[in-house]
């Protein structure tokens, strides 16, 4: 019997994880794909949000701004990227104005620091790039960027090492009331647990209707984004945003923490919860209104283009808390935007819950924050660079050409408590296949380090879920194409 | 110099080990440079040749019809035989201004590596998915048409079932028969241009000898399926390039192979300053295939895209004897100095800049035209008076031109521009 199950393990159930390890608890994190951070919060605007934007009040508001706050801390902790690196709302006429004065107070109602109205020059003067018919915009230098996965991914990797469980590829099928808790049924396996949290994201109405009468929904809200070269990631310097207006919150431009650009994102209500493919009318109106922010915007520069789902709830807010009818059930459910940026201060907040229900007792003596460092091989200084190789020679040996990633890196990232198993998990944890080429050289070296190390033939290594095979068996020998090459010729006139 | 940093040097440095970099090296110790060295990145010689087993290698050069690994080997072997020193594995991580790498590998660790001269023949990369933003789903089965040629020929492993194959470069016609052979069900070859971007010879012998239709002016226009590919929606295309809407066709298929361009991998060449060509991706280069910082050339696709490897070679021996004899300080700088600029009709001309010396006997330019023409006249002009004029019964973008100049045309002016452009015949 566990104490505690979290369902999902995205960002935000990583995070509830990872602050339940601290407790004398017996966690299990359980999640239906292969990996962790493998829904939401593998495509997103990866911003750290300063949180000017929620109502006053509203949950989204405190957590957003909580949430900011502890970003410094927990990526230091467990070495994240993050950079601070503030954000601008840009102002085209006198009436956006008025909505940058409206979010000036909203963000002072928050609790929203440092924040400052900014006129024309002083914003040309921060970011040249962006289009001067701007008459002004509002400042916000708490906003940050982040890497999401990375950090979800983290925080799993720092709750495993502290005592919590993680089962992968655990789709929950069932939830039933069983004495003091819950049963939890997944192909092959069940188990029990007195305290349940539903974190599963887009699934989260679904997960909660298993055991409590339907009480919100939940809505897949599609947004596409375009993913520039290095060579173009310093356009700009901050997270530049447009005014929302009535016609939508408008798409921002924002470095990354690895010095791509990224531009997006749109919003689309769709039917399916996995209706994350792009489209060219969608990512042309982002283009166009993109360049509305910043006309020069270096297009030629694209590397490539991605979807994601927001879970939006009809209830306008971040569902946290009990289910009315399923005692020891907890919804953290309609976590959109802000949500990456309030994902450390919802963990807070729900071991508050579990606080108040009686849960959650003393602290651990042995918990451990600090997550294991990883070497970032160009990141070191060059005797750096040769004391490591001569430690591990497989840090001699590059496999990504685009971002200079080695195969110690990659090692590393499948052998790790969280490791990955799969093409994708190795290109969310160290980048193989994210860069111009987008793993056109790498991508077969990958796979045979990926076999090797976990003991599979090449044709079993997948790009994500396990139907996503890549190759098919082997090839026919060369000896066979060179007779069939003869045939062919030989069976047509010339 | 810290400790654990190993300083190398020689004469000349080689980065990249395909057919350029082998051609250049061989060159260069022909011309009587002993300290060389070539630094590959891959496991083995030869660069992509090594996976390109198919024949047609090598008949301007060898006058004979070898496969890719064939003709790498006839480098591969006299760059031995010459005692020509390579590190296998390598990867340069940087170039600065005063010619010191960058470089590691497994064995010897980090290194910084100095030449006298830098002969930059890293080859080129594939555009990619997302650089032509084709939208839909991202799942598993989406292949550049040379990564599909390396798992099929070199890791001996086949990619897909049905195949549906955009773009008609060269690499994407060779793989459209290849798979065939290996059993595939090849679809179609999808064009977005309404001409193929590759080797008219390419097209008999990979497309039309196996049935395999070619749709030109289509383009893909959504990818289907979530985890693995399961089939692609190709349109037609308006004289913009822009779908037509309702002419949209589904196809079946587990497989999309991509064949839409190369692009000369520069990332090094800017980090060390070079000036970049933005037409051809390439660095800006001279008659003797420098580049615009002093004693660092470039040969082969790093520079340009070749349709032949034999021009590559010829190519790159330009690059490496002129390595040799600035190492030599016998390499003529100054002269008569002429840009070569692309006008009517052409898309860019390779070198960018020719100094000509009293003595030089031919100047050879490259160039590709920017559509499909027939009957024309390639007329050569040295400060807009014609100089030389080659007529062509056809011309297309994917196959290069090459006009020798008669140094004795140029010898006699005081340089300026050097301009080429397509006229009609008989004007």
């Amino acid at each position: 019997m566990y104490d505690v199950a979290i369902i999902g393990a995205g960002v935000v159930g990583c995070s509830i994880a990872r602050e339940l390890s601290r407790y004398d608890l017996k966690t299990v994190l359980i999640e239906k794909d292969t990996d962790v951070a493998n829904g939401t919060t593998k495509a997103n605007s990866a911003i750290v949000h300063s949180g000017y934007d929620a109502k006053p009040g509203s949950l989204k508001a405190k957590l957003n701004v909580q949430g900011n706050a502890l970003f410094d801390q927990i990526c230091k902790e467990l070495d994240v990227p993050f950079q601070r690196i503030g954000s601008l709302v840009l102002a085209f006429e006198e009436e956006e104005m008025k909505i940058i004065r409206e979010l000036y107070e909203k963000g002072l109602a928050n609790g929203v620091p440092q924040m400052e109205i900014l006129g024309k020059e002083q914003i040309l003067a921060l970011e040249p790039n962006v289009n001067d018919r701007i008459i002004g915009g509002l400042y916000a230098p708490t906003a940050g960027i982040v890497g999401p996965w990375e950090l979800a991914i983290a925080l799993a990797e720092n709750a495993v090492e502290n005592g919590v469980e993680l089962r992968l590829e655990s789709q929950v099928t069932n939830i039933e009331k069983q004495g003091e808790g819950y049963r939890i049924s997944m192909e092959g396996q069940q188990i029990d647990a007195r305290y349940v949290i539903n974190c599963a994201g887009v699934y989260a109405d679904e997960i909660h209707n298993m055991v409590a009468a339907p009480s919100f929904k939940i809505v897949p809200r599609r947004g596409q984004y375009n993913i520039f070269d290095k060579s173009v990631g310093n356009f700009v310097s901050k997270v530049i945003f447009q005014c929302p207006t009535k016609l939508g919150k408008g798409v921002l431009i924002a470095p990354t923490v690895h010095g791509n650009l990224l531009v997006g994102p749109d919003a689309e209500n769709v039917d399916c919860k996995e209706s994350r493919e792009t489209t060219m009318e969608r990512l042309a109106f982002i283009r166009e209104q993109a360049r509305k922010s910043a006309p020069n915007l270096p297009y030629h520069g694209v590397i490539t283009a991605f979807a994601g789902l927001r879970a939006t709830p009809d209830t306008g807010d971040f569902i946290i808390e009990e289910a009315k009818d399923a005692k020891g059930f907890i919804d953290v459910a309609g976590i959109e935007s802000p949500g990456l940026s309030a994902a450390p201060a919802i963990a807070v907040y729900v071991a508050e819950i579990l606080k108040n229900m009686g849960a959650i007792g003393r602290e651990k003596w042995d918990f451990h924050p600090m997550g294991r460092k990883m070497i970032r091989f160009m990141e070191l200084s060059d005797a750096e660079k040769a004391e490591i190789i001569k430690r591990d020679p497989r840090y001699g040996r590059i496999i990504c050409r685009c971002e200079n990633i080695t195969e110690g890196e990659i090692v590393d990232a499948i052998h790790r408590k969280v490791g990955a198993r799969n093409m994708d998990g190795i290109k969310r944890r160290v980048r193989p296949g994210s860069g111009r080429c987008q793993g056109g050289f790498c991508s077969p070296r990958v796979m045979e380090i990926i076999a090797r190390e976990l003991k599979m033939d090449m044709t079993e290594v997948v790009k994500d879920n396990p139907k996503s095979y890549i190759l098919i068996g082997p090839a026919k020998s060369s000896s066979v194409l060179r007779e069939n090459l003869d045939a062919a010729a030989a069976s047509k006139t010339w | 110099m810290k400790e654990g940093e190993h300083m190398l040097n020689y004469d000349i440095v080689v980065i990249g080990g395909g057919p350029a970099g082998l051609a250049a090296a061989i060159e260069a110790k022909k011309n009587g440079v002993d300290s060389i060295l070539v630094i590959e990145r891959d496991r083995e010689l030869g660069g992509i040749l090594q996976q390109c087993i198919h024949n047609g290698f090598g008949l301007h050069i060898f006058k004979k019809e070898l496969t890719g690994p064939e003709y790498a080997q006839r480098f591969i072997q006299q760059m031995q035989e010459l005692g020509i020193a390579y590190k296998l594995d390598t990867m340069v991580l940087d170039i600065d201004e005063n010619k010191v790498l960058k470089a590691v590998n497994c064995r010897d660790g980090f290194m910084k590596i100095q030449g006298k001269a830098i002969i930059l023949a890293m080859g080129c990369r594939e555009r990619t998915r997302g650089a032509i933003q084709i939208p839909g789903t991202r799942p598993a089965g989406i292949f550049t048409a040379g990564t599909a040629q390396r798992f099929v020929n070199m890791e001996g492993y086949m990619v897909g079932k049905k195949v549906v194959i955009l773009g008609s470069g060269d690499i994407g016609l060779i793989m459209a028969r290849r798979l065939t052979l290996e059993g595939a069900e090849v679809k179609a070859v999808a064009e977005l241009m309404p001409y193929s971007g590759g080797l008219a010879r390419n097209i008999v012998q990979c497309l039309e000898d196996f049935d395999i239709p070619l749709l030109l002016s289509h383009t893909v226009v959504d990818i289907k399926g979530r985890d693995r590919v399961e089939g692609v929606v190709i349109g037609k295309v308006d004289e913009k390039r822009k779908p037509i809407p309702g002419t949209e066709k589904y196809y079946e298929c587990d497989t999309l192979l991509l064949s839409v361009g190369l692009i000369p991998e520069n990332e090094l060449s800017k980090n060390a300053g070079i000036s970049l060509d933005p037409v051809t991706g390439g660095p800006v280069v001279n008659e003797s295939m420098e580049t615009s910082v002093e004693g660092i050339f470039a040969c082969g696709n790093v520079v340009h895209v070749h349709d032949l490897v034999d021009w590559v070679t010829e190519e790159s021996r330009r690059a490496g004897k002129n390595a040799a004899k600035f190492v030599q300080k016998t390499l003529k700088k100054n002269g008569i100095c002429f840009r070569t600029e692309a006008q009517r009709g052409i898309r860019y001309v390779v070198p960018h800049r020719v100094r000509v010396h009293p003595g030089d006997e031919t100047v050879d330019l490259f160039m590709r035209v920017d559509d499909v023409y027939s009957n024309m006249n390639i007329a050569v002009r040295a400060d807009g008076e014609k100089i030389k004029t080659v007529a062509k019964k056809h011309l297309a973008p994917g196959e290069m031109e090459n006009v020798k100049i008669s140094v004795n045309s140029l010898k006699d002016r005081k340089g300026g521009i050097l301009s080429v452009s397509l006229e009609k015949e008989g004007v």
